[in-house]
């Protein structure tokens, strides 16, 4: 809460050109060209992946792009799937951006990146071979880390920066090293060719890939405990960044671990599903529990992403588990849940991020205990935010409520005869769904109560202004995804059922919900309308207005009266409830795990001890993953490479020995 | 024939709402005289709350200075959501045209969808009391739903389904697995659920005057006139229908079948009255022993309960096994 | 459990209602036997306070009239006001009155609340409650009794 918050709006580095002179006018073609060029290669994203999806699978090899092995792309239906999710949030972004771009003063570089990340995050699923995949996936680590970077010439930018490009560096290493070991022992670097001989790899380097695989992807996708890049990356990139990176680039991590650890090296043995199972739900809870108690509005929408993520892969770890045990009809509805989750979770995060995006432009501001009062300066930017924060919290009417029903469904009808293991995860596995359920409603009423409603509680918040028509009409595209979501996911049946059987180690050859009007469950009993809910939701509002309306005549005439404060004169808005206090009670609650480092401070007046100047209340919420796992092995590191250092005392003669002695063992290996 | 059949769920379930709308003033009066006669007071009477209600719709309405229009439609979307609730909840009959659209899980989202409406009107007030009363609900709320959500996986797994006319006519037709341990700690459960959800002792006193120490009072404390109605009147109905639940979900019999004629619509209200009103009078009963817990020590009273809802789902799961 | 035992003991505590009085107003929006009331205390010295929550105790119950506090002015029909308006008291007094939803009434009990009573043209004193604001009904006595307490809110009540 420090006074660079107030600060994040001043750019020293980058003047801005005036309204009407050339210089705005070029800035604004350049917002032009590059917002449309993003939007324009989502479409194409989309239309490729449901292409794809209904039809034949497309290859194309570039055999000259890379010496010895070229550029392989193979898009079936899994990887469609992907794409078209990425190609729909860029859709929304490229527009959005035309506008933000503009109010923000983005410098071309960035402007220039973004189109390209975009093209990156569209090639990862398509991609065919091995080597094809390292570099559309270093691509987008690197244009990702462009754009985290715009804002270069603040301080908490650069650090956030340098922390979230050793992470994403180290990510990579564990994805080049299982890939490369998959690709020896699946005797060719194409994936076709790996999962023609996928049933001939040993099960130690099984193992070991997957754990590689799971490292690797889970960072990417935020899953603890090497999620701490994303609280930090997240706040600090710009807004659409941000939405694209939170919405499409973590599902690059989900689509990882689904490609090789699902697809190509085929069912596995019941550990991996157990093991998807804990990691998601630790990541579900944890994520959750520190979006409660943020008080920065986009690390909160960051830690969402976490817990998100979290419940996909404890949806993905379901099916994989039960597959394993036989149960392919429940599998298949997992599977149905995991991919439902992934389309809803990019609806609203690109909402909920583009929206925070509005009220950092309009206000400078992203600390909701700072916020307030915007319902009244920013109606549609709320109305957006309040629809995203609906998804988020997963509740009816919501974008996230269908995918967690068919969750729930999956994990209660789970078949628990003479199997403990079953019937001891399905019963935890309910109960972590269910906390993040209740703590993520926690964490969006916050998130909207304080930062929308009520009174702002800063001069920056009552000055702010509406976002211009692009960025309105970018958040609106997000929203009428969410709708959709929310009320006809009937719109997306034929897409989850083609995706379902593209993924025929999960499921088997059962189909999986039919989500028509009424979500039934062929073979399970259960049924649900989203829809039919809403609408009937909407009668009963009306009956209850006109149940008020009873008596209506004898009653005076409604009146606007000034907040009743228990008698006193004046309510500062400075006296509501701030987003700290308003997470206290979970705090406490928490206290063991969230471990929050509190200061108090009293100060005295100098004439009498006995009275009380001034109160000061401080409190840091560091990520204690970080605090306790981080920080050790980093020391550790650093302790071991100071002993290594002994051996570079700077002669040239012992260097080059160094290397032919290096040389001499690898040509003695490689024999 | 059909036409007909339909038309008797239709009209069991509007028959229903219409209960409950009418009959949650006479509850709640009703437990507040079971407490003053066990104080050796003499108490307003049954029809007090009644009473109340009819003159809240009379007054003025107030909307104070600098609050939206989550303030002013919260009560509307609370009512709502509870009315949808009677609606779907197999109170007289089984046969409620939407029992398919909404199962255990949408009602428990339904009941949640009624508090964040509330807590967001708390909110926007933008008063201490207000902010307070949000914060303490809405911590509550998120440490309740596990309890809840894992109660609803118990009760599902005789039925082997999740919509309610399923669980409850397999309760009906298995009357012996209500003993079981699974079913007892499912009951235990839901009970500590119902009182942490509709805000009674020990976790809120629905009479207190301290603000310190409320919860739900303390968000509509600006609630003047037809919206103060609106909100005392969904607090009443989400009591009701909750023990409704209760009632129907342990002691099912009396419900009218999925085809009812008239007679048996007749006696399910009969049915579904009495055992209410019991419930209630017990629940009032118990109040007048127990002190208010003190707020922090409520999160232990909730984990305790979410023990107990693990048990007995693990219970109905090997129990289960022992008698298929 | 010897609580069961003592209620079952002690049964019925409250002393039989007096005849109903004649209604000296006529009940705010037209419903008998409900009236709900904040109670303020513009400077009392607590007496009539002790007298009220007797009132409101299991031997009086005025509850079983209709009558019943609240928390705050916005769910009341009135107030229920009690003691002599200091100055501190002054404008929280009347920001509560505006609070309360029209059609309400006021309701001054005790002698400070009526006339000021010892307390009339103190330094520290606005005036009486029936100088500061309009009052409906008016409960005489230092401090009045439970019953009468009780007459002057039936006669509002109507029950």
């Amino acid at each position: 809460m420090s006074a660079a918050h107030t600060a994040l709006h001043d750019s020293p580095g980058v003047p801005a050109p005036d309204v009407g002179s050339p210089a705005s006018g070029r800035a604004r073609g350049l917002a032009v060209l590059s917002g449309g060029l993003t939007t324009a290669l989502g479409a194409v994203g989309v239309a490729l992946g449901l292409s794809v999806i209904f039809g034949a699978p497309r290859h194309l090899r570039i055999g000259w792009l890379l010496p010895l092995v070229g550029v392989t792309f193979d898009l079936g239906p899994l990887g469609g799937f992907f794409v078209a999710a990425t190609g729909a949030v860029s859709i929304a972004v490229g527009i959005y951006v035309v506008g933000y771009a503009q109010r923000e003063h983005w410098v071309r570089f960035s402007l220039a990146m973004l189109p390209l990340f975009v093209a990156a995050m569209l090639l990862v699923p398509a991609a065919g071979s091995v080597t094809t995949f390292l570099l559309a996936w270093e691509l987008m680590a690197a244009a990702s880390l462009v754009l985290v970077l715009t804002e270069h010439h603040r301080g908490e930018v650069r650090s956030a920066g340098g922390f979230y490009a050793v992470m994403t560096q180290l990510g990579f290493a564990a994805i080049l090293l299982a890939l490369v070991v998959l690709s020896a022992a699946g005797r060719g670097d194409a994936f076709a060719t790996i999962a023609a001989h996928s049933g001939g790899i040993s099960t130690g380097t099984r193992t070991a890939v997957f754990l590689l695989t799971l490292m690797g992807f889970g960072s990417k996708a935020g899953l603890l405990p090497l999620h701490a890049w994303l609280p930090r990356a997240h706040p600090e990139a710009p807004s659409p960044v941000s939405a694209l990176m939170s919405a499409a680039m973590v599902n690059m991590g989900i689509y990882g671990i689904i490609r090789i650890d699902v697809q190509i090296l085929g069912p596995g043995p019941h550990w991996w599903g157990l093991t998807l199972m804990i990691f998601g739900a630790l990541s579900a809870v944890f994520g959750v529990l520190q979006a409660s108690v943020a008080t920065d509005l986009k690390r909160l929408l960051a830690y969402s992403t976490t817990e998100n993520m979290g419940l996909i892969t404890l949806a993905l770890g379901a099916a994989t588990l039960l597959s394993s045990y036989g149960a392919h009809q429940v599998a298949a509805l997992a599977m149905t849940a995991a991919l439902l989750l992934i389309l809803s979770h990019s609806a609203f995060k690109t909402l909920a991020f583009l929206a925070a995006g509005s009220v950092l432009a309009a206000t400078g501001l992203r600390d909701l205990d700072k916020l307030g009062g915007l319902a009244r300066r920013m109606p549609g930017t709320t109305v957006m935010f309040g629809i995203a924060a609906l998804g988020a919290s997963g509740l009816p009417l919501g974008a996230g409520f269908v995918g967690e029903w068919l969750l729930l469904q999956s994990l209660i009808h789970s078949p628990h005869d003479n199997n403990t293991l079953l019937a001891l995860t399905m019963p935890l596995s309910v109960g972590a769904v269910a906390l993040t359920t209740g703590l993520g409603i926690a964490a969006m009423v916050k998130a909207f109560g304080v930062g929308f409603l009520a009174r702002p509680r800063s001069a920056a918040a009552s000055a702010a202004r509406e976002a211009p028509a692009t960025m309105m009409t970018g958040m609106a595209i997000a929203a009428a995804a969410c709708a959709v979501f929310a009320l006809a996911p009937v719109l997306l049946s034929p897409v989850l059922r083609q995706v379902l059987a593209a993924v025929p180690t999960v499921g088997g050859a059962a189909a999986g919900p039919v989500l028509g009007a009424y979500l039934r469950l062929p073979g399970l009993a259960g049924s649900m309308s989203p829809g039919l809910i809403a609408a009937a939701l909407l009668i009963a509002v009306l009956i209850a207005l006109g149940l008020a309306r009873w008596g209506g005549r004898r009653r005076p005439a409604s009146a606007v009266a000034p907040l009743w404060a228990c008698g006193a004169d004046s309510l500062s808005p400075r006296m509501q409830y701030t987003a700290t206090s308003f997470a206290e009670p979970l705090q406490r609650v928490f206290d063991n795990v969230l471990q929050p480092d509190t200061d108090v401070e009293v100060t005295h007046f100098a004439e009498s001890q006995y009275l009380i100047e001034k109160v000061t209340y401080r409190t840091l919420l560091a990520d204690p993953v970080e605090q306790r796992l981080y920080l050790p092995v980093v020391r550790a590191v650093t302790t071991w490479a100071q002993w290594v250092r002994r051996a570079h005392p700077g002669s040239v003669h012992l260097y080059l020995a160094y290397g032919a002695l290096g040389l001499l063992i690898v040509l003695v290996i490689a024999r | 024939m059909n036409a007909t059949t339909e038309l008797a769920g239709l009209a069991a379930t509007t028959l229903q709402v219409l209960a409950v709308v009418a009959g949650a003033p006479l509850i709640v009066g009703g437990m507040r005289q079971v407490r003053a006669r066990l104080e050796g007071r003499a108490g307003g009477g049954i029809g007090q709350p009644w009473r109340d209600l009819r003159k809240q719709l009379r007054k003025q309405a107030i909307t104070p200075a600098g609050t939206t229009v989550v303030f002013g439609f919260a009560p509307a979307v609370v009512a709502g959501s509870t009315l949808l609730i009677a609606a779907i909840l197999p109170l007289i009959a089984l046969g409620s045209p939407l029992d398919s659209a909404a199962d255990l899980f949408g009602v428990v989202g339904l009941l949640f969808l009624g508090t964040v409406a509330l807590t967001l009107a708390g909110l926007d007030t933008g008063t201490a009391f207000g902010g307070m009363g949000s914060s303490r609900e809405i911590t509550i709320a998120a440490l309740v739903e596990p309890t809840i959500l894992l109660a609803v996986f118990a009760l599902s797994v005789p039925g082997h389904s999740a919509n309610l006319a399923a669980i409850v006519s397999a309760t009906a037709e298995h009357p012996g697995q209500l003993v079981s341990p699974g079913s007892l700690l499912a009951f235990v459960a839901l009970a500590i659920v119902i009182i942490a959800e509709t805000g009674r002792l020990p976790v809120d006193n629905p009479s207190t005057h301290l603000e310190l120490t409320m919860i739900h009072e303390a968000m509509v404390l600006e609630y003047a006139g037809p919206r103060l109605a609106l909100v005392e009147w969904a607090s009443g109905m989400r009591l009701t229908v909750l023990l409704g639940l209760m009632a129907n979900l342990f002691l099912p019999w009396g419900i009218a079948g999925a085809h009812p004629s008239v007679l048996a619509i007749l006696i399910g209200l009969v049915a579904i009255t009495v055992k209410v009103a019991v419930l209630a009078g017990v629940l009032a009963a118990g109040e007048v022993f127990i002190a208010k817990l003190r707020y922090f020590r409520i999160p232990e009273l909730l984990a305790g309960s979410f023990l107990l809802a693990l048990l007995a789902v693990t219970a109905s799961y090997f129990f289960a096994t022992a008698t298929n | 459990m010897s609580w069961i035992a003592k209620i079952a003991r002690v049964g019925r505590i409250v002393e039989p209602a007096l005849d109903a009085p004649k209604t000296t107003v006529v009940p705010p929006t037209g419903i008998a036997g409900s009236l709900q009331l904040r109670h303020v205390d513009a400077g009392s010295c607590n007496g009539c306070e002790l007298e009220i929550a007797g009132a409101f105790s299991p031997v009086y119950d005025a509850e079983r009239f209709g009558a019943r506090m609240v928390a705050s002015p916005r769910h009341a029909d009135g107030l229920l006001a009690s003691g002599v308006v200091t100055h501190n008291m002054h404008q929280p007094l009347l920001n509560t009155l505006n609070s309360v939803p029209q059609p309400r009434v006021v309701i001054a009990v005790g002698d400070c609340a009526c006339n000021g009573a010892a307390f009339a043209g103190g330094y520290g004193v606005v005036g009486s409650v029936t100088d500061v604001i309009p009052v409906d009904v008016e409960v005489p006595g230092c401090p009045p009794t439970p019953q009468q307490i009780i007459t002057a809110l039936r006669t509002v009540t109507g029950r």
